[in-house]
């Protein structure tokens, strides 16, 4: 009913093979573009970019990062944080050295940075797999960050051990700093996440995704039939931190401003962003859309309705998160471990044949 | 002797004995590993748990007393009562089991058969779960844990050593009891796995799960009786790291300290938990002790990840682990 797909002919095969086949879901992404682009940045204010929307779309952009290693090639990491952290202090040292470069720029050469760094530590990942590497992963996360609190060149040997954004604009309209406007802040981070969205669904539904794949499904036989391990192992890790390391230099620079590497870039992040690529769904580029939304908002809706409705004491409200978030990674494993993705794609195969069964 | 070398040997003292605290909390790794293929993430959280409701039952503390007050508007806080070390550690124990039951009847007979690394991130979710439940049962506050556990300085040690080379080595008295416990607590499980029929049933099941339900063994009971001894475990090394630093929320953190104890040992293998446990521990010591300085300290944070790391590359199985083959 809703999907019809009845007088929607394909007459080539890059029509059969395209992202959207059919018609009324292409027109809905384009609908939902058109929203995010054009109605949103009018409608903006601080409150619902800095609470909601700037850390979705950011996150959103590490999901797919994580996803792209973990959900298509197979690699669980533990990392994530630190190679987050790695985008945020590449990107400050880019725009302390380099004043008079546009923030764009800067913000693609830090995950640049962060994909050199993602394949260093990547490189074990061909003599270890599984959960050996998924700990490995940590030795990144722990040494990574150990690095940025303790050498003083990384924060430009700042009193506090801080490193915080300067004014930097994009074409004259100021996008780091305090004195941002919070439609240009989100405009910023949405094209990024527009951009990786579509490069990273390009990527994997192309040859160098299959072969991703492959390793993920079965590694020696992906081997056999021609698939080079090495260069499919460490090029999920260079596309996968390269995403990670951008997520990293907005958080940093855009969102948060100020940043101190232990708190901001610990363990927590890492589990967070995996907790996203689980509940989203594994192997799904919109999961990783659901998961990170899924993620933003609980603790604004338990937020909301513990502390502003029922009146309980913030601690509490904490407390119930960790359970619910814990709960919730069991069940979604249990139940349904393609996540959320996979609970969309039923529910438009549904419609596709709504209101008959069959 | 010189100054320095007496001192290398103090910290490789110490470090040793902090091993051997790691060792306790990957031993609780090996035994779940072993007898499911599940990498335990949660067995720190565990151990927080284990700590937090030891300490709750001793002092008579309400369990939820937090979120009751809140809901209802009471102010009760504690049953007024004070329970002896031991009957709160038995009543820890009997707390662990019915943890183990619920979560071998709620996670894990539903993810059988499912790949190690799904299992792995169940049970990230388990510690998660875990760590918002303790907090939220007895408090999030830092508690101190006394259950008679003798602590500070060992006086003899400190003598003897002074008279001998004019330099007394600082050994806590905490750590030669914990290494005492340790290795009666490995003699036992040895024991345990050797003499006793739910202890050969449960190597059987390590061995092969398939086999063993065959013959009759109940898979479900020995993973319940896997994960309560894990429990135990756990207790055990919420005890010693709990009267050392308080009970609080870095002591699930000891945890990812015991993953790359695990990684250098192997992760089927029980000595390997103990040798694995021990080299970190000394391993860690000894560099901060040599280039933490000229490195900015604090090298103990990341030091056992790296070296774990860079062995694995060599080794991928660990020290004594089984040796990974593949078959397509």
């Amino acid at each position: 009913m809703f999907y019809r797909e009845a007088g929607d002919f394909k007459t080539s095969y890059q029509e059969d093979n395209q992202t959207f086949p059919i018609r009324f879901d292409r027109y809905r992404y384009y609908a939902v573009l058109a929203v995010g682009f054009l109605v949103i940045p009018f409608l903006i204010n601080d409150y619902w970019a800095n609470a909601i929307l700037l850390p979705f779309l950011i996150y959103a952009i590490a999901a797919i990062g994580l996803n792209i290693l973990t959900g298509y090639c197979g690699q669980v990491s533990l990392g994530t944080g630190g190679f987050m952290a790695v985008g945020a202090y590449a990107c400050y040292k880019l725009m302390t050295a380099m004043p008079e470069v546009s923030m764009f720029i800067h913000v693609i050469l830090a995950g640049g940075v962060t994909a050199l760094v993602g394949v260093l530590f990547g490189l074990p990942s061909l003599r270890i797999k599984g959960f050996y590497l998924a700990v490995a992963t940590l030795a990144a996360q722990f040494f990574l960050v150990w690095l940025f609190n303790r050498v003083p060149w990384f924060y430009n040997y700042s009193a506090s051990g801080q490193i915080s954004a300067p004014e930097r604009d994009v074409f004259g309209i100021l996008i780091t700093g305090p004195n941002t406007q919070a439609w240009a802040t989100y405009l910023f981070c949405l094209i990024f996440l527009t951009g990786s969205a579509i490069i990273a669904r390009n990527l994997t539904r192309g040859k160098l995704g299959r072969t991703w794949m492959a390793i993920r499904d079965m590694d020696i036989a992906a081997e056999i039939i021609g698939v080079n391990p090495l260069r499919a192992k460490l090029s999920a890790f260079a596309a996968s931190s390269f995403f990670v390391g951008i997520s990293g230099a907005l958080f940093f620079s855009v969102y948060l401003g100020a940043v101190e590497v232990g708190e901001a870039f610990g363990i927590n992040k890492s589990f967070l962003v995996l907790f996203m690529v689980i509940i989203g769904g594994l192997g799904s580029i919109f999961g990783s859309f659901a998961g990170a939304a899924f993620l933003v908002l609980l603790p604004v809706a338990l937020k909301v309705v513990g502390v502003d409705w029922l009146g309980w004491p913030t601690d509490i409200v904490a407390h119930l998160q960790l359970i619910i978030v814990g709960a919730l990674i069991v069940a979604f494993l249990i139940v349904e471990p393609h996540g959320l993705a996979q609970l969309w794609r039923v529910a438009k195969e549904k419609l596709r044949l709504w209101p008959f069964p069959h | 002797m010189p100054e320095q070398l007496l001192f290398a040997i103090e910290v490789t003292l110490n470090g040793l004995m902090a091993g051997v605290l790691y060792a306790l909390v990957a031993l609780g790794f090996v035994l779940i590993y072993k007898a499911s293929g599940i990498f335990n993430y949660a067995q720190g959280v565990m151990a927080l748990f284990a700590a937090m409701t030891l300490v709750g039952i001793m002092q008579g503390q309400v369990p939820f007393s937090h979120l009751i007050n809140a809901v209802f508007g009471t102010e009760v806080h504690h049953f007024g009562w004070h329970v002896p070390g031991v009957v709160a550690i038995l009543l820890t124990v009997g707390v662990m089991v019915v943890l183990a039951w619920m979560v071998q009847q709620f996670v894990m007979r539903h993810l059988v058969n499912q790949e190690p690394i799904i299992l792995f991130m169940a049970t990230i979710g388990l510690a998660y779960f875990l760590e918002g439940l303790s907090d939220l049962m007895w408090g999030s506050e830092i508690k101190k844990l006394d259950v008679g556990l003798p602590q500070g300085l060992n006086a003899w040690i400190d003598e003897t050593t002074f008279n001998l080379f004019g330099y007394g080595f600082f050994i806590d008295n905490l750590d030669i009891v914990a290494t005492i416990i340790a290795a009666l607590l490995v003699a036992a499980l040895v024991a345990f796995s050797q003499y006793t029929k739910q202890g050969r049933a449960m190597r059987a099941v390590a061995d092969d799960h398939q086999a063993a339900l065959s013959v009759g063994i109940s898979l479900n009971f020995i993973w319940v009786l896997v994960w309560s001894v894990a429990g135990f475990v756990a207790l055990v090394a919420g005890i010693m790291w709990g009267t050392k630093s308080g009970v609080q929320f870095s002591l699930s953190l000891i945890a990812l300290k015991a993953l790359p104890v695990l990684m250098l040992g192997g992760f089927t293998s029980i000595p390997g938990a103990i040798v694995g446990g021990l080299i970190i521990g000394v391993g860690e010591k000894l560099f901060e002790f040599a280039l933490g300085p000229a490195l900015g300290g604090a090298t103990e944070n990341w030091f056992a990840y790296v070296l774990a790391l860079l062995f694995l590359v060599f080794r991928p199985q660990g020290l004594f682990g089984e040796k990974i083959i593949e078959r397509v």
